[in-house]
């Protein structure tokens, strides 16, 4: 990362300076959060980070449960069991096996879990593909959990052991989003935090102990009707909607929450990550670039290739996609010219997800740019800085042409059947 | 043995519950949480028991209850075991994982068989009442032959699905099979249970007034004659060791009390069975009792 990133004070606490790869961070971060229940079923580019934790579990290095299920539906089922007897609980999946346990992701999700999932972004089948998009995690953004896409794997250590303190705190679940082999399987420099420093940053879970107590019985997550409904003593409890709007303002309370606790994390650990989104050569761009996880870093690039050729070009990275950062995103959109989104992932018969989720932030603003959607990298294919560029300097001249609305560029798409 | 006399008289069950009249679950519940003692974490996914559990912000029984989703009763079983181990809460209560037939059966076995695979520890319970009652009598997996549901208009082609030879070829360390008709015998299993460590299944037959069609008057009635014509059979395995108990270890004595045609006659969703039908059952269950009688002389 180049220029003027929010990525703040990179200073040195008490870390310690290694490599890994984004799998590694994960597991490390699960680790350092002191996760009391992980389970997991092998996918790939995921199974690394859950063999990794076995490992630990069974050396006696992580002392915590480790539930080898027979599929991503028990996986997550398993950590919602144990998330509800109060313990802290881990997974991680990608693509099919995201698909496959979406009944519990919903679940997890109604039942106010702060269960922490890893995804490691990979394309959905059929036909089979390993490589990453991110059409995965965006299938999912509607279930009600809080999703944050990371840059590198220094980003996907730190959120993940941010997302427990967001999770707990919000009683919502949070997954953490990092490109399939990319990053999953890419070594980078990464320097890990002093355990002390992480415990003080995420004490024990405290949230939701004693939910299963024989000594005081409760029904959990029964059957809710439409209205509200007296209980035994004759006071009005909340019907299905109400629940629904009381996790809606959970969800949107992350808006708040997510800077927040990234700016605890920095104090305490020395690094913060922009809260909900970043920025790179924006203040006098006339053209901006927006997009979720690591692709941010070939815009970057970009960026400072365009405004060496005399565009005034920059990043917008937008970090934490749900709850989707409206505000934050069309504040600092107003007054720009253009606005290309990088989708790596597509709402089928519409168009890419962060694309439209942008043009309705911006909807009714003043100064509004236009925005002009892409979707490129889907199942692997490769996002070069080259053919980035291309398609940003094509954009600006259609837009220098008069155009304020196109059909959606597929990126780098080599045969016939697709728009450039 | 337990007597009835002995069974304990305070219930855990709460006055009133949203079961239908005459169900078989709410006999044997009582039973169930009784052995528990109360020390328990109910495991439910969608079914029958989550309507007899009640509708928020109220509940049927005074036990802890967690209601999860319909494939993943002996997933969540297990995180929820897993998390009290992890807390170091192992020690405060059983968990009792119960689903109907269909949970079972069908859309839970895959989490049944990886659970009992792992051996995790825990009660599961199935309440047999051999079709998806709680959603307008669909067929299961544990149907039994020529049965009408709203999926087999004219009767079940095939027979149910065995789930406790199922987990037997697990090597689970305890599985029984008993039936809501007979409560001494449904106490005395959980109870057993409730002292060995592990995964122990217990398949507990669960007549149904509406979904079979007979009076609610006559739920302990026809539990009984299903096992006196050894539709259903009463019996454990643990470690391996086969044992008949209570009814059944006394017909194996006296021979079958009742045959396929009796017990077929009493409910409305075998109305209509042709003679063949009931002679080609008549014959399943010869061969399947003939099995069992061989299993508790040892053979």
């Amino acid at each position: 990362m180049t220029g003027q990133s929010s990525k703040g004070n990179h200073v040195s606490v008490t870390g310690t300076a290694t490599v890994m790869t984004g799998n590694e961070a994960a597991a490390t971060a699960a680790k350092l959060a002191r996760v009391q229940v992980v389970a997991a079923y092998p996918i790939t580019p995921q199974s690394p980070v859950v063999e990794q934790i076995s490992a630990w579990v069974e050396s006696g290095e992580l002392p915590a449960e480790f539930v080898a299920v027979e599929s991503e539906h028990s996986a997550l089922s398993v950590c919602i069991g144990a998330s509800t007897v109060g313990a802290r609980t881990f997974t991680a999946t990608s693509s099919n096996g995201l698909a496959y346990m979406t009944e519990q992701v919903w679940w997890a999700a109604g039942a106010r879990l702060p269960i922490v999932m890893c995804i490691a972004n990979r394309a959905m089948a059929a036909p089979w593909n390993v490589l990453n998009d991110q059409q995965d995690s965006m299938s999912v953004r509607d279930a009600g959990w809080v999703q944050l896409y990371c840059r590198d794997n220094q980003e996907i250590l730190d959120t993940t052991i941010q997302a427990f303190r967001l999770a707990e705190e919000l009683s919502v679940p949070v997954m953490v989003c990092y490109d399939g082999f990319l990053l999953s399987h890419t070594v980078m420099p990464v320097e890990l935090p002093a355990p002390e420093a992480v415990d003080t940053f995420l004490p024990p879970r405290t949230d939701g102990l004693q939910v299963i107590d024989p000594t005081d019985p409760r029904n959990v997550g029964p059957v809710v009707m439409a209205d509200p409904r007296p209980d035994a003593d004759g006071v009005m409890r909340p019907g299905y909607m109400e629940f629904r709007a009381m996790h809606q303002a959970a969800i949107v309370s992350a808006l708040e929450a997510v800077p927040r606790i990234d700016g605890e994390f920095g104090e305490h650990v020395g690094r913060t990550w922009g809260g909900l989104v970043w920025e790179q050569d924006l203040d006098d761009a006339d053209v901006v670039l927006v997009a979720a996880g690591s692709i941010t870093t070939q815009l970057a690039l970009v960026a400072e290739q365009l405004r060496q050729e005399g565009m005034r070009v920059g990043v917008l990275g937008i970090r934490c996609y749900r709850p989707f950062p409206a505000a934050a995103l069309a504040d600092r959109l107003a007054g720009r010219s253009l606005v290309i989104v990088f989708d790596k992932a597509m709402s089928y018969g519409y168009e890419g997800p962060i694309c439209a989720d942008l043009k309705a932030a911006l909807y009714g603003q003043s100064d509004v740019p236009a925005v002009f959607g892409t979707i490129s990298g889907l199942g692997g294919r490769d996002t070069s800085p080259e053919d980035l560029a291309d398609t940003t300097r094509r954009a600006v001249a259609d837009h220098a042409a008069g155009i304020r609305t196109r059909p959606t560029e597929w990126v780098n798409l080599k045969m016939t059947g697709g728009a450039r | 043995m337990t007597r009835i006399t002995d069974l304990p008289a305070e219930s855990i069950m709460l006055p009133g519950n949203r079961a239908c009249a005459g169900c078989g679950i709410g006999i044997a519940l009582r039973q169930i949480t009784s052995a528990l003692d109360g020390k328990l974490v109910l495991v439910n996914p969608a079914s029958c028991l989550t309507v007899l559990g009640g509708m928020y912000p109220t509940a049927s029984v005074a036990v802890p209850w967690l209601n999860i989703a319909f494939p993943s009763t002996a997933a969540s079983a297990s995180g929820v075991a897993a998390g009290l181990r992890a807390m170091g809460r192992a020690d405060e209560m059983t968990v009792l994982a119960m689903a109907g037939d269909g949970g079972t059966a069908d859309i839970g076995i895959q989490a049944l068989s990886g659970a009992a695979e792992r051996n995790e520890d825990m009660i599961y319970l199935c309440y047999d009442n051999e079709a998806y009652m709680n959603t307008g009598t669909q067929r299961s997996g544990s149907t039994p032959q020529g049965a009408r549901t709203t999926t087999t208009w004219s009767g079940k082609k095939e027979n149910p699905k065995d789930v406790p030879a199922i987990m037997e070829a697990h090597n689970v360390g305890y599985v029984a099979s008993t039936s809501a008709a007979y409560p001494t015998d449904v106490y005395d299993k959980v109870a057993k249970a409730r002292g060995l460590s592990g995964l122990r299944y217990i398949h507990m037959n669960t007549p149904c007034p509406s979904g079979w069609s007979f009076d609610p008057k006559d739920t302990v009635r026809l539990g009984r004659l299903a096992v006196d014509a050894g539709l259903v059979v009463l019996y454990e395995v643990q470690d391996g060791e086969f044992h008949l108990t209570g009814r059944s270890a006394a017909l194996a004595k006296s021979g079958l009390k009742a045959t396929v045609a009796e017990y077929v006659a009493t409910q409305g969703r075998f109305r209509g069975m042709s003679p063949e039908t009931i002679a080609e059952i008549q014959a399943w269950v010869d061969k399947r009792w003939a099995g069992f009688l061989k299993r508790e002389a040892g053979e």
